[in-house]
C-alpha cells in the first residue's frame, strides 16, 4: 500500500510543477462548453437540450487528451521500466498513476460543471443529476484509458490509435449518463442509468488495473 | 555462496536471432563484462535478465529463485540506458522513490550517497536542471544506497567524466569483494580488478 501511496504523492507533486501538464485539456473542457452557446443560439430551451450531450462529449474528449501523456514521460525517461521489474505489485503501481490522473483530469472537471451548467442553462436539479454521473463515470474513463495508454506506451505520435482504441468503450458510459441527465431534465426516473453507471465503475475498478498491468508488460518488451 | 545462472538463453528481435544457448555462471565476487558491437544483443541480454524481457528459449536462476519471482526481483538493482529521473524532482526525491521500487530499506542515507558520487549540495536541486553527468551520478547514486546482491549496469559510464568512472568502479569492486555479483556492458576501457568477459 505504501507504494500506491508514494506513487500517487509523485505524480501529483510532478504535475503540479509543471502544471500545464494537466491544465491544457481543462482549459480544453472550458474553452470548447462556453463556444457553444456562441455558435449555436443563446437560447436557452435549445442550450438546456443539448447541454448533457455538449458536456459529456467535451470531458471524454479532455479526458482523452490527457491520457496520451499518462506513461509516455515515464517511459521516455526510463522509469516505467524500474515500475515494472520492481517486486511491488505493478496492478497497485498502475492504479495509483490512475487515480493521479483521475484527480488530476475527472476531478477538476466535476468541480467545474456546475459553472458551465449554468451557462447552458442546466436547473439545480440536472447539474446535481450531471455532478453525479460524472463522479461515478469519470474515474472509469481513467480507468479504461489507462489500458489504452499501456497498449501505445511504446508507440511515438499514438494518440489517434489511443482514441481508436478507447473510444468505443467509452459509449457505453455516454449512454448512460447523458440519458440520465436528460431525464431528469423532465423529471423521468433515472436509477436504472446510475446502477448501469455503478456497475460500471465496479467492474472497471476491480478489472482495469489487471488488465492494464498484462498489457504493458506486452507493450515493454 | 550466490550463484545467478544462466541456461540455454536464446533472444530474437524481430527476424534477427540475436543469441542463442548462451549459457554461463556468475558467482558471489564475480563482475562481468558483456562485450559485443553495437546491436549484438548486449542491452536485451540485460534486460532479460533483469526480469524487463522474456527470453525466446532458456531460463535464468539466482540461488533457486526464478526470474518472475518476487524473491529474484528483490535481488537486482538494474540500471538502464535512461537514468529513471523525473525532471520535476529535485535528486532526493527522484532516489526515494527509485528506492521504493526497487529496495526494501527503511531509511537509506540519500545524502551519503549522493556525497560519495560528489553531488553534495545539490540535494535539493531539479533532475531537470542539472546537466547529463550529473543525471548519471545521481543514478549511480543508488550503487552506494542498494542491498541487491545483483548488478546490472547497462553502459552506467556514459557521460561520466574519469573521475566519475572511477568511483563507480571502485563501487563495483567494494561491491564484489562484500559478495555481490555484476554484470556490466561498457564500450569504455574499465579497470575493475579480476573483470571476466563475455563476447556476444
Amino acid at each position: 500500500m505504501n507504494i500506491f501511496l508514494k506513487t500517487l504523492e509523485r505524480d501529483l507533486k510532478m504535475a503540479f510543477r509543471n502544471p500545464s501538464s494537466f491544465l491544457n485539456p481543462l482549459m480544453f473542457f472550458v474553452i470548447s462548453i462556453s463556444l457553444f452557446p456562441i455558435a449555436i443560439s443563446p437560447d436557452a430551451e435549445t442550450l438546456m437540450n443539448i447541454a448533457p450531450g455538449i458536456i459529456w462529449v467535451i470531458t471524454m474528449l479532455s479526458v482523452l487528451l490527457s491520457l496520451n501523456s499518462l506513461f509516455h514521460y515515464d517511459y521516455d525517461n526510463g522509469i516505467l521500466e524500474q515500475i515494472v521489474i520492481s517486486h511491488h505489485s505493478l496492478s497497485l503501481v498502475l492504479l495509483a498513476k490512475t487515480t493521479a490522473h483521475w484527480v488530476l483530469s475527472g476531478l477538476p472537471i466535476i468541480i467545474l460543471s456546475p459553472l458551465l451548467g449554468i451557462t447552458l442553462f442546466l436547473d439545480f436539479k440536472s447539474i446535481y443529476i450531471l455532478m453525479l454521473t460524472l463522479c461515478l463515470a469519470t474515474p472509469c474513463l481513467s480507468l479504461i484509458g489507462t489500458i489504452g495508454a499501456s497498449l501505445v506506451v511504446s508507440i511515438k505520435n499514438s494518440s489517434m490509435l489511443l482514441s481508436l482504441l478507447i473510444l468505443p468503450l467509452y459509449i457505453p458510459i455516454l449512454i448512460f449518463a447523458t440519458s440520465a441527465v436528460s431525464q431528469s431534465q423532465f423529471d423521468l426516473p433515472i436509477n436504472g442509468q446510475l446502477y448501469f453507471l455503478g456497475s460500471i465503475l465496479i467492474v472497471s475498478l476491480i478489472s482495469t488495473p489487471f488488465i492494464s498491468a498484462v498489457a504493458l508488460r506486452i507493450s515493454m518488451e | 555462496m550466490s550463484k545467478l545462472s544462466i541456461n540455454n538463453l536464446s533472444c530474437q528481435r524481430g527476424y534477427n536471432l540475436l543469441f542463442e544457448n548462451l549459457s554461463f555462471d556468475l558467482k558471489s565476487g564475480e563482475a562481468l563484462r558483456i562485450c559485443g558491437q553495437n546491436g549484438s544483443g548486449k542491452t536485451s541480454l540485460l534486460k532479460i535478465i533483469a526480469g524487463l524481457n522474456t527470453p525466446e528459449l532458456g531460463s535464468i536462476e539466482f540461488n533457486q529463485s526464478k526470474s518472475n519471482s518476487e524473491k529474484y526481483q528483490l535481488e537486482i538493482l538494474y540500471l538502464g540506458h535512461y537514468a529513471a529521473l523525473s525532471s520535476e524532482l529535485n535528486c532526493i526525491e527522484n532516489l526515494e522513490y527509485l528506492t521504493n521500487l526497487s529496495t526494501k530499506l527503511i531509511s537509506p542515507n540519500f545524502y551519503n550517497a549522493l556525497k560519495e558520487v560528489g553531488l553534495k549540495n545539490y540535494e535539493h536541486d531539479l533532475a531537470g536542471n542539472l546537466s547529463a553527468g550529473q543525471k548519471r551520478r545521481i543514478a549511480l547514486s543508488l550503487l552506494f544506497i542498494s542491498q541487491s546482491k545483483v548488478w546490472l549496469l547497462d553502459e552506467p559510464f556514459t557521460a561520466l567524466d574519469s573521475n566519475g568512472i572511477k568511483i563507480i568502479e571502485n563501487q563495483i569492486e567494494k561491491h564484489c569483494a562484500k559478495g555481490g555479483l555484476c554484470i556490466l556492458t561498457t564500450h569504455q576501457e574499465c579497470n575493475i580488478k579480476s573483470l571476466k568477459e563475455i563476447s556476444l
